[in-house]
C-alpha cells in the first residue's frame, strides 16, 4: 500500500511528489509511461522556462532537471516505462511495464498529473484530401527536438498557440520556409512573448481571422488554401489565398487527457475537459487529486509546478490526517466575460491563508476590473491592463474575504475607461 | 504461370484468393499499392448488410444475404472483429412508411431472417437517442458491423499462409491473350496466368479494357464520414439507417467494432478515386445524420474521411466471363464489403465452369489469431508480460497497443510496409489522437525491425513521405 501514487511525471507530478514528501509522506511512486522524467518539458527544448518559480530562464529539460534533481535527495520510488492504464474508484491503479509487468498497485491517495494531448485536424474537420505531412506542433517538435529529423521543408501552420508559434521559430532555424501562421480568432492563442520572438523577428506573416479551408495533395501535402472568416468564423468566399507547402502544422489547442478520470467515476468539467476540483486540487473522488494540464491546460510550466505543490502538500493532508470535515461549500460561477474557473468550488474552511483561482477569459479586454461578488456583495476586484485567452489569469482570495461570501462567488470581467 | 491470377487486393480480390487457396492451385495476386485493403475497402460505413435493400432475383440480393452468413462464420475463424449488432431503417412520414413496407416484403423474398416493422415508440424503446420524428422504422437483427480493413486482411494473410503470392506495389499495364491463358505486363515485369480475375475496383473498367471490348462504364460516387471518438460509442447500439434513395443508402449514424460512431455517407459523383472531403459534404452529412439522432456530439470528431463507390451504368455487380478467361468482378460498389465472401465463391464457381480443374487442398488453415491485450482480463495481461515482455509496452497510448501486438504485426504473413499499414494491422493510430503521440514510436519499430532509415518510411501510399531529412543535428539551443 503506498501512501500516494503520482500518474504522470511530468512538472506536475514531480512538483506534486516532491510536496508530498517535504508534507511527510514516506511511501510514495511515480508512474510514468515515458523512459524518462519531465514530461513534455523534454521535448521543449527553447528557454523561458522558469521565470517565475526559479526567477531565471531555463529550458524544458533544464526546469525538469531542477526536479529531477531535487527529487534524487527523496525516497520517492520511480516506475518508468511503466503505463496506468486504469484506476478505480477504491484507489488500485492497474498498471503495464515492459521491465515491471503488469501490477495492481493500491494507495491512500493519488495524484492525476496524465498532462494534455493535442487536438487534431480530425477534432476541427478540416475538408481537402488526407495526405501525409500534418502534423501537430507537439509531434513535430518531438520529430525535430528528439529524434532529429525535420518532417518538412515549406511550412503552414494553423493555430497561434505556444507550441506552434515556438515551431514556426525551430523550423525556421533547421532551415525550413515557414509561410504563415494562420490564427481563426481576431486575437492570437498564445503568449504575446512569443508572437514577438518566434514570428516578427523572422517575418512570419500571422494572419487573424482566417483558417485553413482545404488541404491539396495526394500523398504528400502540396497545398493549403486559406480563408478569411467572418465574425461567426465561417470563411468568406473570394478571399482565398493559396500556399504551395508540403507540412501543415496544427496548434489548435490541448486537450487534457482525463480517460483514466473518466473511467474512475470523476466528475469533469466540460469547460476546463478536466476534473472538477476544489481549492486543494481533490477531485470529487476523496483522496484523489489533479493538477498541471490533466486539470486544466496551463501556458506556463512555473503554475504548473505551483498547483501541484498545492495538491501534493494536499493529498499529504489528506492521509496523514483523515478526511476533514465537509464544512461549507462556494460554488465559483463564471461571470460575464470568463470562460472557466479552477478551481470549480471552494471550502472556505480548508483554505489556510488565500486560495489560488485560476480562469480565462473568452474575449481580448483592455483595462479591466475582475470582480468577485457573492450574492449582491461584491467580495474582492483586481485590475489588470489587458487580459487575453491566451494568457491564464490568476488571482488569490484571502480566507477573511471567502469567510463573508454565501453560497457562490462569481467572478467577472469589467472593462473600464481608461484614464 | 499462375493458374489464377487476381488484380487487386480489396476484399474482393481477397475473398476469392481465400476461395481459390482452399484448392491445389497456383494462386497469385498482383496490387498496385504497397498494402492489401489500400482502395474502397478501408473506407466505407464497415456494415454487414442485412439484405433486405438489393431487388429480389439480383446476384446483389443473392451474395449479400449469403456473404453476411459467411462473414459471421469468417470474422470468428479469422479472429476479425465483427458485431451482430442489428440495424434499424427508420421513417419519418407516410411516404418512408411505404417504402419500409417494401424493404421489409424484399427482404423476406431475399431470405433475410427476423425482419420486423416496429412504430416509431417501439423503435425508440430499442434507441432512446432517436428523434421523437421517427414514426416508423425496419429491424433487422441479422445485421452486423466489422473491421473492413482486418477483414480484408485475415482473408489475405490466410490465402498467403496457404501459398498463395501477393505482389505487392505491381500496378497491371497490359494484358495480351496467350495459346493457354493471358500474358499480364505490370509495372514490375510479366506474369503469366492461365485464369485472370479482375477485381480492380475503381479500375475495374480499365482492366477490363485491357482484356475485352468496354461493356460498362464505372460512374464513381464519393461519401464523405465523421469519426467520432469513443465517448460518442454508445449513442446507438445498432446501425441506424434513412430510407435509402437511387444514389445509395443514405446517411447512417452507427457503432464501430472499435467503439467509437461512425456517421456518413453522402453520395457525390467525382473523377476517379478523389477520396478528398469536402466542406459541403461533410456540413450535408452531419444536418442529415441529426435527423436520426439528434444528440450526435459533432465536437467529439476524431477523423473525417471518404470513400468512393465503383457504381456502373449497370444496376447489378458485373460478375461475368467477359473474355476467354478473363473473369469480371466489377461494380461491386454496396453491399460489397457484405458480399464478399459469397462473391469469392462464385467467382470460383465460374472459373471451375471455364474449364479450372478444382481439387481441394487436405491441409487447408482456416484459422487466424491475434493477441489484442486491451481486451485481455488483468491475469491474462500479467501472465503475457512476464512471458514476453514486450506486450507490456504500450507504444499507442489511446487505444492501449502494444509494442508485442505491433511486432507480431510486423512478422506477419504480409508485413505492413508504412505507419498506416502497423495501424490496420496492430490498431496503433486508429484512437483520438489520431497517431500524433505514437506516429514517431511505430516509425522507430518499423526502422528498427526491417533495417529501414525512418527518413524511408511513408505514412501511407508509397510518396506519402513523413520526414523530409536530418536535423542540423546536435542538441540545438533556440
Ligand atoms: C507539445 C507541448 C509543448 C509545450 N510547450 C511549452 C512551452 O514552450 N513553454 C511552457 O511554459 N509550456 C509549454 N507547454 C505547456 C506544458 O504542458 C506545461 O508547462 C507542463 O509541461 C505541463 O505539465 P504536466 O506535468 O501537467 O504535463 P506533461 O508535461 O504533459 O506530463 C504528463 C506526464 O504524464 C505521463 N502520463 C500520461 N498518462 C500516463 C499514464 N496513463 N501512465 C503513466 N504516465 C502517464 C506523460 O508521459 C507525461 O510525462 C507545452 C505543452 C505541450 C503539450
Ligand atoms: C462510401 C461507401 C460506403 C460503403 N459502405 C458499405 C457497407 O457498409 N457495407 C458494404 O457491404 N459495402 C459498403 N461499401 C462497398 C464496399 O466498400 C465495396 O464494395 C468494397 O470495398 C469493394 O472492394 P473491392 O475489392 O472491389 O475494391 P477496392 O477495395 O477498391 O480494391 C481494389 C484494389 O485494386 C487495386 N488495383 C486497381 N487497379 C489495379 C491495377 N491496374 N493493378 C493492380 N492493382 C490494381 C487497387 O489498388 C485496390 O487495392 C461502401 C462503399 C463506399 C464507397
Amino acid at each position: 500500500m503506498y501512501d500516494l501514487i503520482v500518474i504522470g511525471g511530468g512538472p506536475a507530478g514531480l512538483a506534486g511528489a516532491c510536496a508530498a514528501w517535504e508534507a511527510g509522506l514516506r511511501r510514495i511512486l511515480i508512474v510514468e509511461r515515458d523512459r524518462e522524467l519531465g514530461g513534455i518539458l523534454n521535448q521543449c527544448i527553447h528557454n523561458g522556462f522558469g521565470l517565475h518559480y526559479f526567477k531565471e530562464e531555463l529550458t524544458g529539460p533544464e526546469y525538469a532537471g531542477r526536479f529531477i534533481e531535487m527529487l534524487r535527495d527523496t525516497g520517492v520510488e520511480v516506475r518508468l516505462d511503466t503505463m496506468v492504464l486504469e484506476v478505480t474508484d477504491q484507489r488500485k491503479v492497474h498498471m503495464v511495464g515492459k521491465d515491471t509487468g503488469y501490477r495492481v498497485e493500491e494507495a491512500k491517495s493519488i495524484l492525476l498529473a496524465m498532462g494534455c494531448r493535442e487536438r487534431t485536424r480530425g477534432a476541427i474537420a478540416i475538408p481537402g484530401t488526407r495526405p501525409a505531412g500534418i502534423f501537430t506542433a507537439g509531434a513535430a517538435q518531438r520529430y525535430v527536438n528528439m529524434e532529429g529529423w525535420l518532417p518538412g521543408k515549406r511550412v503552414v501552420i494553423l493555430g497561434s498557440g505556444d507550441i506552434g508559434l515556438i515551431m514556426a521559430r525551430r523550423m525556421t532555424l533547421e532551415g525550413a520556409k515557414v509561410l504563415a501562421c494562420v490564427e481563426v480568432m481576431p486575437y492570437s492563442g498564445g503568449l504575446n512573448r512569443n508572437i514577438v520572438q518566434c514570428l516578427h523577428d523572422y517575418d512570419i506573416p500571422l494572419y487573424l481571422s482566417h483558417t485553413v479551408t482545404d488541404i491539396r495533395g495526394v500523398n504528400r501535402v502540396e497545398q493549403v488554401v486559406v480563408s478569411q472568416v467572418d465574425d461567426r468564423r465561417q470563411p468568406i468566399p473570394g478571399t482565398e489565398m493559396v500556399f504551395d507547402c508540403d507540412t501543415l502544422l496544427l496548434s489548435v489547442g490541448l486537450i487534457p487527457e482525463n480517460e483514466l478520470t473518466r473511467q474512475a467515476g470523476i466528475a469533469i468539467d466540460p469547460r476546463t475537459n478536466g476534473a472538477v476540483v476544489w481549492e486543494n486540487m481533490e477531485t470529487s473522488l476523496p483522496g484523489v487529486f489533479a493538477s498541471g494540464n490533466v486539470a486544466h491546460v496551463h501556458d506556463l510550466v512555473d503554475f504548473v509546478t505551483a498547483e501541484s505543490q498545492r495538491a501534493g502538500t494536499a493529498a499529504a493532508r489528506y492521509v496523514l490526517e483523515g478526511e476533514a470535515a465537509e464544512g461549507d461549500a462556494l460554488e465559483i460561477v463564471n461571470g460575464d466575460g470568463v470562460s472557466y474557473t479552477v478551481p470549480q468550488h471552494v471550502r472556505p474552511g480548508r483554505v489556510e491563508k488565500a486560495c489560488d483561482l485560476f480562469f480565462r477569459v473568452n474575449r481580448v479586454c483592455g483595462p479591466s476590473r475582475i470582480k468577485v461578488t457573492s450574492g449582491d456583495k461584491q467580495i474582492a476586484a483586481f485590475s489588470r491592463d489587458y487580459l487575453a485567452p491566451g494568457e491564464m489569469e490568476h488571482i488569490l482570495l484571502p480566507r477573511k474575504l471567502l469567510d463573508g461570501a454565501s453560497e457562490t462567488l462569481c467572478v467577472s470581467i469589467e472593462e473600464v475607461e481608461s484614464e | 504461370m499462375y493458374d489464377v491470377l487476381i488484380i487487386g487486393c480489396g476484399i474482393v480480390g481477397a475473398a476469392t484468393a481465400f476461395e481459390l487457396s482452399k484448392y491445389q492451385l497456383k494462386v497469385g495476386i498482383v496490387e498496385r499499392e504497397n498494402d492489401v485493403a489500400n482502395g474502397t475497402t478501408k473506407a466505407n460505413s464497415a456494415i454487414i448488410h442485412a439484405g433486405y435493400d438489393p431487388m429480389p432475383g439480383s446476384l446483389m440480393a443473392r451474395l449479400n444475404v449469403r456473404g453476411s452468413a459467411l462473414a459471421r462464420e469468417l470474422c470468428a475463424q479469422l479472429d476479425v472483429p465483427y458485431l451482430p449488432c442489428g440495424s434499424l431503417v427508420l421513417g419519418f412520414s407516410t411516404e418512408d412508411e411505404v417504402l419500409l413496407k417494401e424493404l421489409f416484403r424484399r427482404g423476406t423474398q431475399n431470405g433475410v431472417p427476423g425482419l420486423a416493422l416496429l412504430t416509431g415508440d417501439e423503435a425508440r424503446a430499442l434507441e432512446p437517442n432517436l428523434s421523437p420524428a421517427v414514426t416508423a422504422a425496419l429491424h433487422a437483427p441479422s445485421a452486423a458491423i466489422c473491421s473492413p480493413w482486418e477483414y480484408c486482411l485475415a482473408l489475405a494473410e490466410t490465402a498467403v499462409r496457404n501459398g498463395a503470392q501477393l505482389h505487392l506495389e505491381t500496378a497491371v499495364t497490359g494484358l495480351t491473350p496467350t495459346a493457354d491463358g493471358w500474358r499480364v505486363e505490370t509495372s514490375r515485369g510479366v506474369l503469366d496466368a492461365r485464369y485472370v480475375v479482375n477485381a480492380a475496383g475503381l479500375d475495374a473498367q480499365a482492366v477490363h479494357e485491357m482484356a475485352a471490348p468496354s461493356s460498362f462504364t464505372i460512374h464513381p460516387s464519393r461519401g464523405e464520414y465523421f469519426l467520432l471518438d469513443k465517448s460518442e460509442g454508445d449513442r446507438v447500439g445498432r446501425v441506424i439507417f434513412q430510407c435509402p434513395s437511387r444514389v445509395g443508402k443514405g446517411v447512417l449514424v452507427a457503432p464501430t467494432v472499435h467503439g467509437n460512431l461512425i456517421v456518413g455517407p453522402n453520395a457525390e459523383p467525382v473523377e476517379g478515386d478523389d477520396t478528398a472531403t469536402t466542406a459541403g459534404g461533410l456540413a450535408y452529412v452531419r444536418q442529415t445524420a441529426l435527423r436520426s439522432v439528434p444528440s450526435v456530439e459533432f465536437r467529439a470528431s476524431i477523423r473525417n474521411f471518404a470513400g468512393v463507390r465503383a457504381s456502373t451504368d449497370r444496376e447489378d455487380f458485373i460478375i461475368e466471363e467477359a473474355a476467354p478467361h478473363f473473369l469480371d468482378l466489377a461494380g461491386i460498389c454496396s453491399p460489397g464489403l457484405s458480399a464478399a465472401p459469397a462473391i469469392g465463391e462464385y467467382a470460383v464457381e465460374l472459373l471451375g465452369q471455364a474449364g479450372l480443374a478444382l481439387e481441394r487442398k487436405a491441409d487447408f488453415t482456416a484459422s487466424r489469431k491475434r493477441v489484442r491485450f486491451r481486451e485481455l482480463p488483468p491475469e491474462e495481461k500479467a501472465r503475457l508480460v512476464a512471458e514476453q515482455p514486450a506486450y507490456g509496452r504500450v507504444i499507442c497510448r489511446c487505444e492501449t497497443v502494444t509494442e508485442g501486438e505491433i511486432l507480431d504485426a510486423l512478422s506477419g504473413p504480409i508485413p505492413p510496409r508504412s505507419v498506416d499499414g502497423v495501424k490496420r494491422r496492430a490498431g496503433a493510430g486508429l484512437g483520438r489522437c489520431q497517431g500524433g503521440f505514437c506516429g514517431p514510436r511505430v516509425l522507430e519499430l518499423l526502422a528498427r525491425e526491417q533495417g529501414r532509415s525512418p527518413g524511408d518510411i511513408p505514412q501511407d501510399k508509397a510518396g506519402s513521405w513523413l520526414l523530409a531529412c536530418e536535423t542540423k543535428g546536435g542538441h540545438a539551443d533556440v
